[in-house]
């Protein structure tokens, strides 16, 4: 993965202006064609078959969340990535260690970008103890220190406050670190959301704040709900720099991470990218997708889907062997069977943890 | 005619203020409007203008002068061609608008020392149904029953206000992971000045002025705690925390037991809660009993100095999020404080204030004042009352409160908070467990009344909690 990060930066000289052309290309709105910019920044071969493994592990573990729940095994709340898979990989390839990743509710992808274990996810998932919340969090409440990602938050914009402070405390420490804090488009229009935007701006905080416009707010559509659709002007009375980016075009995103976080950490202060993205499934399980149709989802998935993209590249452009790109299937495919076996296998939280972790010892 | 100019109230909670500067001088003429002197109060310098017209005649308190009782004549202005060496003071002249407010009878004013303060105006024994002033009795301290520093310890009379100043102060000394942040903390010195000198000593990265954006900063505070740094959020008053809860309740609270005891928060939210005097029901409500609901929370309210700069010191050590329910009225009162380098008092535990036999008064934070005043009263008719202040109310020391009431059979509870669910339900719910076959009398409760706390002075003295109240309850647990 550093590896990868690493030669993707080295690799990443298209100008600014070009890239914001291509990042900015693509039209709001169900019309959206979703067209892949001709002018698009290049990945190498290692870029690309990282970024396809990477996006594919999220994919299918989602798919599999989707039939645990299905079996009864999951409960409660379960809000699965597919199609926003992207983002998130785009945004990582750009980001280095130390960077905090804070999300909403949507997290599965975010923690397996971020390094976190398939199998203490899926446990998580299932409520076993062996998951990241020892079985307490569930799907919405998981976190790790270990690879700075502080959830996880069930409270829609919540954790753009926290992500803000975060980056305060990146600031404070004169740590180098960014906070990459992601909201959806439907946090986007809550009201603390614009507090922690003036502050970041006022602080001058190392924060990216990502708006994943998946086009719906749970049932209501960007249209219905936003009087300013275009989600990377929403900081601009606080003077803070947007741009609206191809979500589903790996490479576009890590272009716009790559300038966001850059700005960042320069002390430059915050930076709003708006991701153009779309989910493939319903809202949560229980969505019946009642508004929007079969047509806009199918089509999406045949003409945009983002790791299609990259598998298509690899073949015809990288010259990888289909059967090189079947093992990485076949491996991401263990990887998630192996996380849905332990994951259905471990036992559940003993008793006993229904009374721990509630406060910390205070030092002696 | 000659006017007295009275010393004004200067904002809801001002008893007395420093006449720092004259800024006319006997026989100058003045006219409305006019800038006639400088106030220092507890909270700030604030200028006085004059209401009448004519000659600036005699000034009756010299500049400098501290511990001006509000109502107390300064100066008097005499008449375009009055003779100026015939006016005189007190001569029932009309006070100036601005003293017309809450104004204490300024004889009530005890030399507040011991470990009773003074009693204030919203204190005050002028309350429906309250026996005669107790105004006169003697402050007959009596000392702590727990020993919380080594005897012999020299005590410095410290006002509340500045035994949380010096907390902050020298936690920050001590650790540099430790800030504050709020409205107002830096540069105007803190609201209620309790953040008075941070600014200075700690500069501006450790001691933050924030907009006013009590959900947006909250989160914050919280967002940087998660990564181990330690801020201690100012609330300018907990009625504004309401649109900070989310980020107090669902992140704050709940982080460590769902992320199965990784993330821990490390952060102090401070500020004053329940009512001060007048400011209508928006800025008077008392949340111990919210935030003592609720798991993940440690939740303090303190009544004395002593225990403020203690269990501030140890909240901001503590590693988890801490309420810390500061009290208006109760900022400016002295208590003696321990001169200790480093004076920590444990989380959790309640104090016997004054120990008695008959019965048992459990109360905290400004509660406190009236159980104690209840408690001396009740003492001159042969009732001798346990007082204890529980400081803490989340987690309670049960164990105190049971262990006094096996003694004395009855108990009474007083708080200013709402009677449903509050501190008094829950105490008496616990004595129900704990101490069954030890009640002789059922538990009562001394509250706030069941309305939004009204603005007429009046009705806003019916609203709260008196000593009527607590001594008529008290009598009735004892069938007396």
């Amino acid at each position: 993965m550093d590896a990868a990060k690493d030669a993707g930066q080295a690799a990443s000289d298209t100008s600014r202006a070009e890239a914001q052309r291509s990042g900015g290309a693509m039209p709001t709105g169900a019309a959206a064609t979703h067209a892949p910019a001709p002018n698009a920044p290049q990945f190498t071969r290692e870029e690309d078959l990282h970024a396809y493994h990477e996006m594919l592990l999220i994919r299918r573990f989602e798919e599999k969340a989707g039939q645990l729940y299905g079996m009864g095994l999951i409960g409660g709340f379960c809000h699965l990535y597919i199609g926003q898979e992207a983002v998130v990989i785009g945004m990582q390839m750009a980001s280095v260690d130390g960077d905090q990743v804070i999300t909403g509710y949507r997290d599965h992808g975010h923690m397996l970008a971020c390094g976190m274990d398939p199998k203490g996810v899926m446990a998580e998932l299932t409520g076993r103890r062996g998951g990241y919340s020892r079985g307490k969090g569930g799907s919405m409440h998981m976190f790790s220190r270990e690879k700075q990602f502080f959830g996880g938050h069930g409270i829609v914009g919540a954790q753009v406050s926290l992500g803000t402070g975060l980056a305060f405390a990146d600031a404070y420490k004169k740590n180098g670190n960014v906070s990459l804090t992601y909201m959806g488009d439907g946090a986007a229009n809550q009201g603390q959301v614009y507090e922690s935007f003036n502050m970041a701006q006022l602080w001058k905080l190392p924060v990216v704040y990502v708006i994943e416009n998946n086009r719906y707010a749970m049932g209501t559509s960007v249209a219905r709900a936003s009087a300013q659709t275009d989600f990377s002007k929403r900081g601009i009375s606080f003077g803070i720099p947007g741009e609206q980016v191809d979500g589903m075009d790996v490479r576009t995103v890590r272009e716009a991470a790559t300038r966001a976080i850059e700005h960042a950490r320069s002390g430059e202060g915050p930076y709003i990218l708006e991701m153009q993205t779309y989910r493939y499934r319903g809202h949560s399980m229980s969505d019946p997708a009642k508004y929007r149709t079969k047509d806009e989802v199918s089509k999406m998935r045949e003409e945009h889907d983002p790791i299609e993209m990259v598998r298509k590249r690899l073949i015809e452009m990288h010259g990888v062997p289909e059967a090189e790109l079947k093992a990485t299937d076949a491996k991401v495919r263990e990887t998630v069977n192996e996380s849905a076996e332990f994951a259905t296998h471990d036992p559940e939280p003993d008793p006993a943890e229904l009374w721990t972790d509630i406060l910390l010892e205070a030092r002696a | 005619m000659a006017t007295d100019i009275l010393m004004p109230a200067l904002s809801p909670t001002m008893e007395e203020g420093k006449l720092s500067k004259w800024l006319k001088k006997a026989g100058d003429p003045v006219k409305s409007g006019d800038l006639l002197a400088e106030i220092e109060t507890d909270k700030a310098t604030m200028e006085v203008e004059a209401i009448d017209e004519g000659v600036l005649a005699k000034i009756l308190v010299e500049e400098g002068t501290e511990g001006v009782k509000v109502n107390t004549p300064i100066a008097i202005i005499a008449a375009e061609g009055e003779d100026v060496s015939a006016a005189s003071a007190g001569g029932g002249a009309p006070k100036p608008e601005a003293s017309a407010q809450p104004a204490p009878a300024p004889d009530m004013q005890a030399e507040g020392q011991a470990d009773t303060p003074a009693p204030s105006a919203k204190t005050g024994d002028d309350a429906p149904k309250a026996p005669a002033a107790p105004a006169t009795i003697t402050n007959k301290a009596p000392a702590p029953v727990m020993a919380e520093f080594p005897e012999g310890t020299e005590m410095v009379s410290t006002t509340v206000r500045e035994a949380l100043r010096d907390a902050m102060a020298e936690e920050m000394r001590k650790d540099d992971a430790v800030f504050v942040m709020g409205e107002e903390v830096a540069e105007y010195q803190g609201a209620y000045k309790i953040t008075q000198g941070l600014l200075q000593e700690f500069g501006a990265r450790r001691v933050v002025d924030t907009p006013i954006t009590e959900h947006g900063f909250a989160g914050i505070g919280v967002g940087a705690a998660f990564t181990g740094l330690r801020p201690i959020v100012e609330f300018m008053t907990f009625n504004f925390a309401m649109q900070a809860i989310d980020h107090i309740i669902n992140s704050a609270a709940k982080t460590l037991y769902m992320s199965g005891g990784q993330l821990g928060c490390p952060i102090v939210f401070r500020g004053p809660n329940g009512a001060a005097a007048r400011v209508g029901a928006q800025h008077s409500h008392d949340y111990s009993a919210w935030y003592s609901n609720v798991p993940g929370l440690k939740v303090i309210a303190p009544y004395t100095a002593s225990d403020a700069k203690g269990l501030l010191k140890a909240a901001i050590r503590d590693p988890n999020p801490i309420i810390f329910l500061e009290n208006e009225i109760l900022y400016g009162q002295t208590f003696p404080v321990p001169k200790l380098d480093d004076f920590v008092l444990p989380i959790g535990k309640a104090r016997i204030h004054r120990p008695g036999t008959d019965v048992t008064i459990v109360s905290f934070s400004i509660g406190m004042t009236y159980a104690l005043k209840a408690a001396q009263a009740l003492a001159e008719e042969g009732i001798e009352a346990e007082v204890i202040d529980l400081r803490t109310l989340r987690p309670m020391d049960t164990d105190t409160v049971v262990e006094s009431v096996k003694k004395t059979g009855r108990c009474v509870t007083v708080e200013e908070g709402f009677p449903q669910s509050g501190i008094g339900a829950e105490i008496s719910a616990r004595l129900m467990v704990d101490a069954f076959d030890y009640l002789d009398a059922p538990v009562l409760r001394v509250t706030g009344k069941d309305v939004p706390m009204p603005y007429a002075a009046n009705l806003e003295k019916l609203a709260l909690p008196n000593v009527a109240e607590v001594i008529e309850a008290v009598k009735a647990v004892c069938y007396r």
